[in-house]
């Protein structure tokens, strides 16, 4: 089968847009979630929609299951290759196909990177809105499957809230348009339904965005607490007096040590817990915002407060706060991310009950998250080389995920569940519910080729090893969130 | 609460014994609601209520009047901005039509506002979708395959929604630009200005609205500016004012007795070729910076003719009012995707 499948592709594309030797899929057997390999069949490096299109029904013909690649930057596994299955590479698929800034729009091809929109529309005062901290290197595709976000979601939504429309290829070969250019549809809202489906759906293969006018200024404020839990009632004062913020980020004191170590941030030594909150807007808008929201920080237990003066500022205080995760790094060998979100009036408890866990695992977690959105981000850490660490860690990341849906909240936030969190999609959702995701999915895609064995746990998925930093975040080029 | 349990076990039962099932909330869009056999307008009241969290989660028959009322005690609102709020539209009606009002220029339409569903399936299962939380990307996202489904993939009979606090004041202007190509200029003039808008709407004879909302004391600063940027006259409103022009619009004042209302998605490059072609008795009405044209036309209008044209023009329409043989004009759905997932939802075709 393989081996007649691999004949077919050499029919399809040149030697160089086809790997096939060891040597040559290895740098595709991971992803994000590094330690976590497994060998394609082929990987394909397709430069035109046909091309992609052909691949997937030969595919689908020999009954060989594919995953779509964008930069590889998943930290769930997503789009780790399924073994001896064929990698659909998009990086060459990076042309913008159709921009309009009148119309706010641009039509990508989906190995676009993220940046490159934002970097496309800057001349006429647009933007593509969501930032995943990885926005340098990762893909709209891959952004698609996992519905990404950053951290501006509480005002703006996930990469769903602006994508507009999609042609996909869906596992068999077939075509499909979806939405449309218009922020207005008429018919159910396939687009969205098709956004986080992990690539199960297939593959996007044209990506029409919305883009949002640039805000005029922002002002960015950092407060110091001598408690975690202070800075989360902060986040509860702000939401009350009705301001809404662009952005509102938590850090403990381990991760504003990791910050420090890292990047020099200069946060407040004594504090415990660190507030970010930055006003975007209309200058006049801001003005008047911004007496408003100091009145409630100052109010709020707060032991010191600085403004960023100017854009050099501000970066310094954004920079600790995206470096965190990497700069976790210099505090511990390996660690453990996770990303499950509670309702934001829960956060104090999640917070509490985390401390708790961590205590009782005797492993250490450092907190840095979205407070505005209540997407939590614990980095759990350990020591690879000590015998049963990780699974300690691997444990504890699982209580946490299932806090979060004891809280009433979500598994996950943005980093999708691909196999790393396949045991815990079934504690959010009921059996029923289970089922019917698994029906769908049949029902899209009946030899269920299209990136087997991820989000749903119907396939027996290979065991977890090792955590540790992205090699990206190892060379400073990308931070996580 | 036993009430809704009694009342859930009711709907089963129906959905069960029923070969074909056509939802009614309000009732307020007559196209889509005709010949309608199950009323979901009894499942109604808000179940969950934080203002904190910014979510509200309540049964899908309730009107969105409520709603509205509720929030505002709290100074918040629906940023999508729902349409035919007055005329008695439901939560559960405002998702399978898929509508939102000219606020959703600002922040997005009800597909960026719905946070979690549960509905039943054409099997009768009941069943969730999505999250009860702002952020969330766990599993398939059903509660957005909900949105404009005219109720195909199942009977929703709860939903959370985002919500947001209400600006402190809204202001509008109203400009009269002379020509719609005129007010075509000055849309795309302000589609990349950062100003902030909330609403963006014309009239085919070139009248411009534009809405801002914000805090009191930058009000006047704000408006002098967009003054300037556009450099024309402009009529300005706020307060109470303010509040029935948006009103109006949401409720579509312009369709007087006798006309029908249809819904056509479109962008600004499009409203050149259209224009010139649509009937002269019919009505227009831009909204959303020109991604919606609402046209009211006479009920014994050419309404074949209506689809022919919008399917020339690559366009579809959803029929909201009237009588239509089928909501659905212009150009068709691609269903290819859409069959696949129908085939699990509805796979015994009883879903309207
Ligand atoms: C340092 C770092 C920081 C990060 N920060 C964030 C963050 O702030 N927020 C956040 O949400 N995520 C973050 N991530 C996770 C990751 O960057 C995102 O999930 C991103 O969207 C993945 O993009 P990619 O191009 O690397 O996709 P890949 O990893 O290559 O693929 C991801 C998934 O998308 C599928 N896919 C790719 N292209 C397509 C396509 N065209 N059609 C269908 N499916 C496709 C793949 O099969 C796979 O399942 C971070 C990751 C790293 C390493």
């Amino acid at each position: 089968m393989s081996e007649a499948l691999l004949n077919r592709l050499k029919t399809l594309f040149p030697k160089d847009r086809l790997l096939h030797n060891e040597a040559q899929v290895l740098p595709y057997e991971s992803d994000g979630l590094t330690a976590f390999r497994s060998k394609p069949l082929a990987v394909v490096l397709p430069e035109t929609q046909e091309e992609i299109i052909e691949t997937v029904k030969l595919c689908y013909q020999y009954d060989v299951p594919f995953v779509a690649r964008g930069s590889g930057t998943s930290l769930s596994g997503g789009s780790m290759p399924i073994a001896d299955g064929v990698v659909i590479a998009l990086n060459r698929m990076n042309r913008i196909l159709h921009y309009d800034a009148a119309e706010r729009i641009a039509v990508v091809e989906p190995g676009v990177i993220n940046l490159y929109v934002s970097k496309k529309a800057v001349v006429d005062g647009l933007y593509y809105a969501p930032d995943p901290s990885s926005g340098p290197v990762c893909t709209i595709g891959g952004n698609v499957a996992f519905n990404s976000g950053g951290a501006h979601c509480l005002k703006y939504g996930m990469t769903s809230n602006h994508v507009l429309g999609l042609k996909v290829v869906l596992p068999d070969g077939e075509v499909a348009e979806l939405g449309g250019e218009s922020l207005e549809m008429v018919g159910p809202d396939l687009t969205g339904m098709f956004c986080g489906s992990e690539g199960l759906f297939g593959i996007a293969l044209e990506v029409s965005l919305r883009l949002l006018p640039k805000p005029e200024v922002f002002k960015t404020i950092l407060a110091a607490y001598h408690s975690l839990a202070d800075a989360g009632q902060a986040v509860a004062d702000v939401v009350a007096s009705g301001l809404l913020p662009g952005a509102m980020e938590i850090m403990d004191r381990l991760a504003m040590d990791a910050a420090e170590a890292a990047v020099k941030a200069g946060y407040p030594a004594a504090a415990q817990g660190l507030l970010i909150v930055e006003l975007e807007g209309p200058v006049e808008e801001v003005e008047a915002e911004f007496p408003k929201l100091m009145k409630v920080i100052e109010a709020s237990g707060t032991y010191e407060v600085r403004v960023a003066k100017n854009e050099a500022e501000r970066m310094k205080i954004w920079k600790g706060r995206k470096g965190a995760f990497s700069a976790v790094g210099r505090l511990s060998p390996d660690y453990v991310v996770q990303d499950g979100v509670v309702p934001r009036t829960k956060l104090g408890e999640a917070l509490r009950e985390i401390e708790r866990l961590s205590k009782n695992y005797g492993l250490r977690v450092a907190n840095v998250f979205h407070a505005g959105d209540g997407n939590l981000h614990p980095l759990i850490l350990y020591n690879g080389k000590v015998e049963g660490e990780f699974e300690r860690a691997e444990e504890l990341a699982g209580d946490i995920l299932k806090l979060c849906v004891d809280l009433g909240g979500a598994v996950t936030g943005e980093h999708g569940i691909g196999v790393e969190k396949l045991a815990y999609l079934p504690y959010m959702y009921s059996d029923d519910d289970m089922d019917l995701m698994r029906y769908l999915r049949k029902s899209v895609d009946d030899k269920e080729i299209a990136n087997r064995g991820k989000m749903l746990p119907s396939n027996k998925a290979p065991a977890l090893t090792m955590h540790g930093a992205h090699p990206l975040e190892k060379q400073g080029i990308a931070y996580r969130e | 609460m036993t009430n809704y349990q009694d009342q859930l076990a009711t709907l089963r039962e129906s959905i069960k014994t029923n070969s074909t099932l056509k939802v009614k909330g309000g009732g307020t869009k007559t196209a889509l609601s005709a010949a309608a056999n199950l009323d979901l307008g009894g499942l109604s009241g808000v179940l969950e209520y934080d203002p904190q969290e910014y979510t509200l989660t309540a049964l899908a028959g309730t009107p969105l009047k409520e709603i509205e009322s509720l929030l505002l005690e709290h100074g918040q609102y629906m940023p999508f901005d729902p349409v035919l709020v007055d005329a008695g539209s439901t939560l559960g009606g405002a998702i399978a039509s898929g509508l939102s009002g000219p606020g959703r220029y600002r922040y997005g339409g009800i597909r960026d506002f719905l946070l979690g569903i549960q509905f039943f399936a054409g099997t009768s299962k009941l069943h969730k979708g999505g999250a009860k939380v702002i952020k969330n990307a766990s599993g398939f996202d059903l509660p957005k395959l909900m949105v404009g489904s005219l109720g195909r993939f199942g009977v929703l009979t709860e939903a959370t929604l985002k919500v947001f606090p209400k600006p402190e004041v809204f202001t509008t202007m109203q400009l009269e630009v002379g020509s719609l190509g005129g007010a075509l200029e000055l849309v795309k003039k302000l589609a990349t200005s950062s100003f902030e808008l909330s609403c963006l709407d014309f009239s085919s004879e070139g009248k411009l609205f534009l809405r801002f909302g914000g805090l009191k004391e930058a009000s006047q600063a704000r408006l002098k500016r967009i003054q300037d940027f556009l450099g024309l006259e402009s009529e300005v409103v706020t307060d109470a004012a303010d509040n029935a022009f948006w009103q109006g619009a949401r409720e579509f004042a312009f369709v007087p007795e006798g006309f029908d209302l249809v819904k056509i998605p479109l962008t600004l490059s499009k409203i050149n070729a259209l224009e010139p072609q649509l009937d002269t008795s019919y009505l227009r009405r831009y909204s959303v910076g020109g991604n919606v044209l609402y046209l009211a036309l006479p009920q014994d209008a050419n309404k074949i003719g209506l689809s022919s044209l919008l399917q020339e023009h690559k366009l579809s329409g959803l029929a909201l009012t009237g009588s239509w043989a089928s909501p659905y004009l212009g150009k068709p759905l691609d269903e290819v995707f859409a069959k696949r997932l129908l085939a699990v939802l509805d796979k015994d075709e009883k879903l309207n």
